[in-house]
């Protein structure tokens, strides 16, 4: 009998063909394979764990944290330090030359510089704290140029306050103080407490008063309740809390009918406009008697 | 047979447990090849277009299919446990890599061990006037068991028929009202060390068996159509080392046995006869062969071939007359064989007596004209029902078990061992019985 325990397998017989079994570890080696956790761990598993405890090996040394942190920090500065991501020049866009130069105060001084190291949203929260500034715009060209446009505040009126003369733009807001009248001579002029927040009406007001616009000194705010009109001459036109338009248009009517402020008076009073009343000078007062007197 | 109960249940338990993970294999442990094929079991899985539900064996599909040269088995059984492991090994490895998926639990089919069929009846009068699942395990745990030898194990224990009263032909009477309940058993023995030995050769292969079933018995599943099954037919099985007969009736087996001898046997006598080797045989066998010789085959010379040096050795050439004149009287015998074990269950009692040819040794031409002389009049050959995701190259009548496996693993049928033991046997019946007397006496 042939040995049932040779060393090499049987090769098939004559004529069949080759269907060589599996070893029984490789075998038990194709099952493990096939089992499905076994092979997401092999697949995926084995690779991240080899990966991440090379890195955390490497890591672990002191030396090498610091390289590895001096080298990133060598090569982020030299992307951010290439010209393409450098500015260095400055475009203000409508801002006069004042507002200008108070925006320039909040620019980097050392011009030719990263646009990684600018904070545009800084610089714009700056300038737009500025009470010149309506709003702004903040932004790096291509061609390295900061551009900054502004939205200048436009004063369209001075107010007299206990501090000096300030400019006001058509919402209230302050836009800047004046040494005296006469620079900006071609505004009206408000005063009184609460004048600024009522500066549409003041507005309108000075609209209303366009015929006698060569006499307008300004407007007061009375009490923060209503305006006076004041005009040249000491006149002061008393007008109502409601309404106020609508009653120094009446008043601008008579004047045009009867030329009513060229006469001797000191103010007009429609704040009642039931009962408008003036209020003659005293010269005029006197005069007046006298004249009923002789006529008596 | 109690041991052999928990076995069988713990086997069923083990079928449970495959099919919650839906991927379960299929053995078919021949003596000329092994095949395994790889079910995958889905819920729900909609029938394909065109295909209705085939009876429900819809719900399984072949992912994984191999076949490889048996080695070490011979008559249907293991004769070389190492050469046995090694080819169950092959076609696992390859059915499993075709699959992509691991199987771990296996239904193993063999063809040998000398089956024997008994039939049993048991009678028992049913306890609450209505037959509950209890009175079906009494029943069959009534059954009068033959001395069936030592060293044999029940392979099927299937009820086939239940009778209420007169009422006979019942397939379920539970919940019908009657006395007297008896039931008919088939029982079906095999040698106990040829199950060991492949349960051994399976177990080596890291494997745990879900289920065991007769090759005669599966083969008839596949390849008996529905009305052979239910009017009576018996399905013969030709395979390599042996030839499994099984009688259905009723859709139940009723009958099954074995003769042991097989393809192989003809393969041998060519070689004998022809002086060549078995692989040389088994060429010319499947090329040439036939059974039925007409004045042409006289003339149809084969080369025989050969590779000893010498010219006049090598050159040898035989007609395929002569071929046929081999082949003739072995395939004879074997249907003489069947035809004798037929006769002795009482084949010719059945209504309809179909007789279908299936396995690997049905290809030879010719057979069926043979097989109708010495069989009789009905005689037709079969092939598996197709099962989706079968590859071509197992849809042959080769595959008549490996393919009956499936659908028995889809479905399989119910056994004594699916009934629960009848409470008489608990210690709980016992103790329920003191508690009563307790009661009585007190």
């Amino acid at each position: 009998m042939r040995s049932l325990t040779g060393l090499f397998r049987r090769e098939p017989q004559y004529g069949m063909r080759r269907d060589p079994a599996p070893t029984r570890w490789g075998y038990r080696y194709q099952r493990l394979m096939l089992t499905p956790l076994f092979r997401i761990g092999v697949r995926f598993g084995l690779p991240v764990l080899l990966v991440a405890g090379g890195l955390g090996l490497w890591f672990v040394q002191e030396d090498n944290r610091k390289a590895f942190a001096a080298q990133y920090e060598r090569l982020r500065g030299m992307i951010e330090q290439r010209p393409e991501f450098m500015v260095g020049a400055v475009e203000i866009e409508g801002a006069d030359p004042a507002l200008a130069a108070a925006i320039q105060r909040f620019l980097p001084e050392r011009m030719p510089i990263s646009s990684f190291d600018l904070d545009l949203v800084e610089i714009r929260a700056r300038i737009r704290e500025l009470t010149a500034v309506a709003d702004a715009t903040v932004r790096v060209r291509p061609g390295g140029v900061l551009d900054i446009a502004v939205t200048q505040r436009v004063p369209v009126a001075v107010w007299r306050h206990v501090d000096g003369l300030r400019l006001v733009d058509a919402e209230g807001v302050m836009t800047g103080m004046i040494p005296q009248r006469s620079a900006r001579a071609e505004l009206p002029l408000i005063a009184g407490d609460g004048a600024r927040e009522k500066i549409g009406e003041a507005l309108a007001l000075f609209a209303a008063a366009e015929p006698v616009s060569d006499r307008l000194r300004g407007l007061v705010r009375m009490g923060e309740r209503r305006w006076d009109l004041v005009l040249d001459r000491g006149q002061r036109i008393l007008l109502p809390a409601e309404n106020p338009v609508a009653a120094l248009e009446r008043v601008m009517a008579l004047d045009a009918a009867q030329d009513m402020l060229a006469r001797d008076i000191v103010a007009v009073d429609v704040r009642n406009e039931d009962r408008p009343t003036i209020r003659l000078t005293e010269q005029a007062l006197m005069r007046l008697r006298r004249v009923s007197e002789n006529n008596n | 047979m109690g041991q052999l109960y928990q076995t069988q249940r713990a086997m069923r338990n083990m079928r449970k447990a495959a099919m919650q993970r839906g991927v379960i294999a299929i053995l078919d442990v021949g003596t000329s090849k092994i095949a395994c094929l790889v079910l995958r079991f889905d819920g729900d899985m909609p029938a394909p277009e065109g295909i209705g539900s085939m009876a429900g064996q819809s719900s399984f599909r072949i992912i994984g299919a191999a076949t490889t040269r048996s080695r070490g088995v011979s008559f249907g059984e293991v004769s070389a446990m190492a050469e046995t492991e090694r080819a169950i090994r092959t076609a696992v490895q390859a059915a499993q890599k075709m699959a992509g998926v691991r199987v771990d639990h296996v239904i193993a089919t063999l063809s040998g061990a000398r089956p024997r069929s008994y039939g049993l009846d048991g009678e028992v009068e049913v306890e609450a006037g209505q037959v509950t699942d209890g009175d079906i395990g009494r029943v069959l745990a009534a059954c009068e068991v033959p001395d069936y030898g030592d060293g044999r194990e029940v392979l099927h224990a299937q009820p086939v028929n239940f009778a209420l009263d007169h009422r006979s032909g019942l397939a379920d009477p539970r919940g019908q009202i009657g006395q007297r309940l008896t039931t008919d058993m088939h029982l079906l023995t095999v040698d106990a060390t040829a199950i060991e030995n492949l349960l051994y050769c399976i177990k080596r292969c890291d494997l745990e068996v879900a289920g065991l079933a007769s090759s005669a018995y599966v083969s008839g599943i596949s390849s008996l159509v529905e009305d052979e099954q239910e009017l009576g037919a018996a399905c013969i099985d030709m395979g390599g080392g042996s030839t499994g007969i099984s009688v259905f009736i009723r859709k139940h087996m009723i009958y099954a046995d074995s003769v042991r001898m097989g393809g192989d046997h003809v393969t041998s006598d060519i070689s004998m006869g022809l002086q060549v080797p078995m692989a040389t045989a088994e060429r010319i066998k499947t090329f040439y062969g036939g059974v039925v010789a007409t004045g042409m085959d006289d003339r149809e010379m084969i080369e025989i071939g050969g590779d000893t040096g010498d010219w006049e050795h090598d050159r040898r050439t035989v007609s395929r007359a002569e071929l046929i004149g081999i082949m003739r009287p072995r395939v004879e015998e074997i249907l003489e064989e069947v035809r004798q074990r037929l006769d002795a269950a009482g084949f010719e009692h059945l209504p309809s007596q179909q007789i279908v040819l299936t396995g690997g040794g049905s290809q030879i031409p010719g057979l069926d004209g043979l097989a109708t002389r010495i069989l009789g009049q009905q005689v037709r050959l079969g092939r598996p029902l197709r099962v989706q995701g079968l590859p071509q190259a197992a849809t042959g009548p080769a595959f008549a078990g490996a393919v009956g496996l499936c659908l028995f693993a889809a479905h399989p049928q119910d056994e004594w061992w699916d009934f629960d033991v009848p409470a008489e046997r608990y210690p709980a019946r016992s103790l329920k019985r003191a508690i009563k007397w307790l009661k009585d006496n007190w």
